[in-house]
């Protein structure tokens, strides 16, 4: 599933809304998010998972074409940790 | 103080103009869309956030760390997010909370 297919869905669901509103609310809830750990905010969606910044050394990469060094500085990666009810449920197959 | 549905509510509420019933549903289901689709064995690609995708995990040798007896894992489907190029960039430099 794409984002479109996301907001075909809940526009479905929500046919009191006008699309475009459904549209724009699913992208400001994603932007909302990636603005939150911007922020240095955790995410914390129960039943869904949390979102959370890992941190990263500084460390010397190399350049795979060329082969020179280059020195990375130390950054944060966002992290996801599945909550317990995706958890269950992504698990519940055979 | 963490990001919670009930924030993100808010703002479509504040936002959007979408009353408040409706804009904590649709919060919800926004979250229960992707799950039904990782829960169908799909994958889920959000452009310039990222992408959740399911690994299967075969069985490997466990042991319970208290008594030190061998249990196996059972294999196991789990979910992973890999962030997209835009979500990396926007968060290498923040300063995490507390």
């Amino acid at each position: 599933m794409t984002k479109s297919e996301l907001i075909d869905r809940l526009t479905l669901k929500y046919q009191d809304l006008p699309p475009t509103v459904v549209e724009a609310s699913v992208k400001d809830i994603l932007e909302q998010m990636v603005q939150s750990l911007a922020h240095g905010k955790r995410i914390e969606i129960r039943g869904f998972g949390s979102f959370s910044l890992h941190y990263r050394a500084p460390r010397i990469g190399r350049n795979p074409k060329t082969g020179e060094k280059v020195e990375l500085d130390a950054k944060y990666v966002p992290h996801f940790k599945a909550g317990k009810e995706l958890r269950e449920r992504v698990d519940n197959f055979s | 103080m963490a990001l919670t549905k009930a924030e993100l509510a808010e703002m479509l509420f504040e936002k959007h103009g979408i009353n408040k019933q409706d804009a904590k549903t649709l919060v919800e289901d926004f979250f229960e869309e992707i799950r039904s689709v990782l829960e169908a064995g799909d994958q889920v690609k959000l452009s310039g956030f990222g992408n959740f995708e399911l690994r299967t995990k075969s069985q490997r040798p466990g042991r319970n760390p208290k008594t030190g007896e061998d249990i196996p894992i059972k294999a196991r489907r789990v979910v992973t997010f890999k962030p997209g190029q835009k979500f990396k960039s926007r968060v290498e430099n923040a300063k995490p909370e507390d």
